[in-house]
């Protein structure tokens, strides 16, 4: 599949994202306010500029949080089905995650086999106490039994358009849309 | 990067492919780390080895590899199976398409095996050293182990000493290392001294010349002691004496802080002695640790039926 040239159309501007931020760090914290083990994990691409935003959020409200990141691509089920293959970004757990709590962190969360894919490689690294998981957009149409216990905002789409999420550090904005795949072949 | 259904030879092979191979390798090195160094990469598929010579590193390297990416690993038996029987390579190879293997790991001493099965089956074929022709993942894992070594690959000296002629090892990483930017010269007796090279390689007959061109680094070729009989090889002592890593050369290198490889195993009292086994910039363990993690790459990047029509 190839992106369109139709018109993209915007779900939550900087203002937007920045209010969807901080509403999922106060429910962090209203969940875990004396959590000296908290630990929020990215997952590539926009998952970790995600976690970055997240814990400045939770940081200013005076929480400790680690900050580790995950490439899932040695996790996905569809590899040998893909005509281009992803370079590997590496995954990196700098901190001790038994016993930790940890917040999975994806911008969207939609089939979940993303959430699946990354649950299962931080189940590698160690056992964990915890695992939740937060998403900026929680997009209806799960293939699988993961949910998020945080979410922005919630959204239901056909099947035809994407989310797109950007985010100031890696993009040089703030921003959710969403815009229409142009189906080239079947789904990938 | 779009896969490609064989790995044959470097010289086969793009820039950018090889960097692809190189920079995928740093995350799988990296899993050796953890608690639980393996990922269901390749969960489901099956590689298999195919060795009519024998090898004892290349192919259990290539079997971590692939167990680490969650592949069945076979072993085809050679030594027990149909072919001292007479069966052919291509009878052999139908077989094995019948049973749907993903990957077939070949090493064979007759040059262009690997290619002649590759074009015969769907699996992915890897080259794991075939006659004096090529041995690519043994380049590729040379190349990410002087990376991760030298500031800069760019305009770095690499002096391989040995028979380079009869040796597929020098004629890959040699290829391999001139396309990372390397310069490549060659220390051997004159009969294992190639006649023609593809570009002009500096060669030398003793060690003296050869340190004199001031390489960084030494890779020392295996003395292939099956080959220890034919005319062109000299007797093992004088080997050792004209062209081995001896005691003295080695304070030579270890003063100027030379980097050593060696492909192994390694023939003690041959081509390095046991205080070389000892230097502390040997990088020949690394090889062998670096040669799962490139060879986790390859198996990534290659797919089964990539480019054939179905």
């Amino acid at each position: 599949m190839i992106e369109s040239s139709a018109p993209q159309r915007q779900l939550l501007d900087a203002s937007g994202v920045d209010r969807c931020l901080d509403e999922i760090a106060q429910a962090i914290q209203m969940r875990w306010p004396n959590e000296s083990q908290l630990a929020l994990v990215g997952v590539y691409r926009r998952g970790v500029p995600f976690s970055e935003a997240l814990a400045a959020k939770l940081r200013a409200r005076g929480l400790t949080v680690e900050l580790g990141r995950i490439d899932i691509t040695q996790y996905r089920d569809d590899l040998k089905t893909m005509t281009v293959l992803p370079k590997l970004e590496g995954s990196d757990i700098p901190f001790d995650l038994e016993d930790a709590v940890v917040i999975l962190c994806d911008e969207v969360i939609y089939t979940a086999r993303t959430s699946r894919a990354a649950l299962e490689e931080l189940l590698d690294f160690g056992r964990p106490r915890c695992v939740q998981i937060a998403a900026l957009v929680d997009r209806s149409g799960r293939e699988l039994p993961l949910n998020a216990d945080y979410a922005g905002i919630r959204v239901d789409l056909p099947a035809h358009e994407r989310v797109s999420v950007r985010f100031m550090d890696a993009d040089g904005r703030d921003e959710v849309f969403i815009k229409a795949w142009e189906k080239k072949s079947a789904s990938p | 990067m779009t896969p490609r259904k064989d790995l044959l030879d470097i010289a086969s092979l793009t820039d950018a492919e090889i960097e692809f191979v190189l920079a995928n390798a740093v995350p799988f090195k990296e899993l050796f780390k953890r608690s639980v160094k393996k990922v269901p990469t390749l969960k489901g598929q099956t590689v298999l080895t195919l060795f009519y010579e024998p090898s004892t590193r290349t192919r259990s390297s290539f079997e971590v590899a692939a167990s680490r990416l969650s592949a069945d690993v076979t072993h085809f038996d050679i030594e027990s199976s149909s072919v001292v029987k007479g069966e052919s390579i291509l009878d052999t190879v139908e077989t094995l398409e019948s049973m749907r293997v993903d990957y077939i790991v070949v090493r064979h001493k007759q040059s262009g095996t690997p290619s002649l099965i590759a074009k015969n089956t769907r699996a992915s074929v890897i080259n794991a050293g075939d006659g004096w022709h090529a041995h690519p993942t043994q380049a590729l894992l040379d190349a990410f182990t002087l990376k991760e070594k030298l500031n800069t690959m760019n305009g770095a000296r690499v002096l391989i000493v040995g028979d380079i002629q009869h040796s597929r090892v020098a004629r890959s990483t040699s290829l391999i290392f001139r396309r990372l930017g390397m310069n490549v010269a060659y220390l051997a007796p004159g009969s294992m001294m190639p006649r023609e090279t593809p570009v002009k390689i500096p060669q030398f007959g003793n060690w003296t010349d050869a340190l004199d061109w001031k390489p960084d680094v030494i890779y020392l070729l295996r003395v292939q002691s099956e080959r220890m009989d034919e005319p062109y090889f000299p007797s093992t002592a004088e080997y050792h004496k004209n062209y081995g890593l001896t005691d003295s050369r080695l304070d030579i290198i270890s003063e100027r802080g030379l980097w050593l490889m060696h492909p192994g195993p390694v023939n003690r009292g041959v081509e390095i002695t046991d205080r070389g086994m000892n230097y502390a910039k040997s990088l020949i363990n690394q090889q062998v640790e670096n040669g799962i993690a490139v060879r986790m790459s390859v198996l990534y990047w290659l797919k089964p039926g990539a480019g054939v029509s179905p």
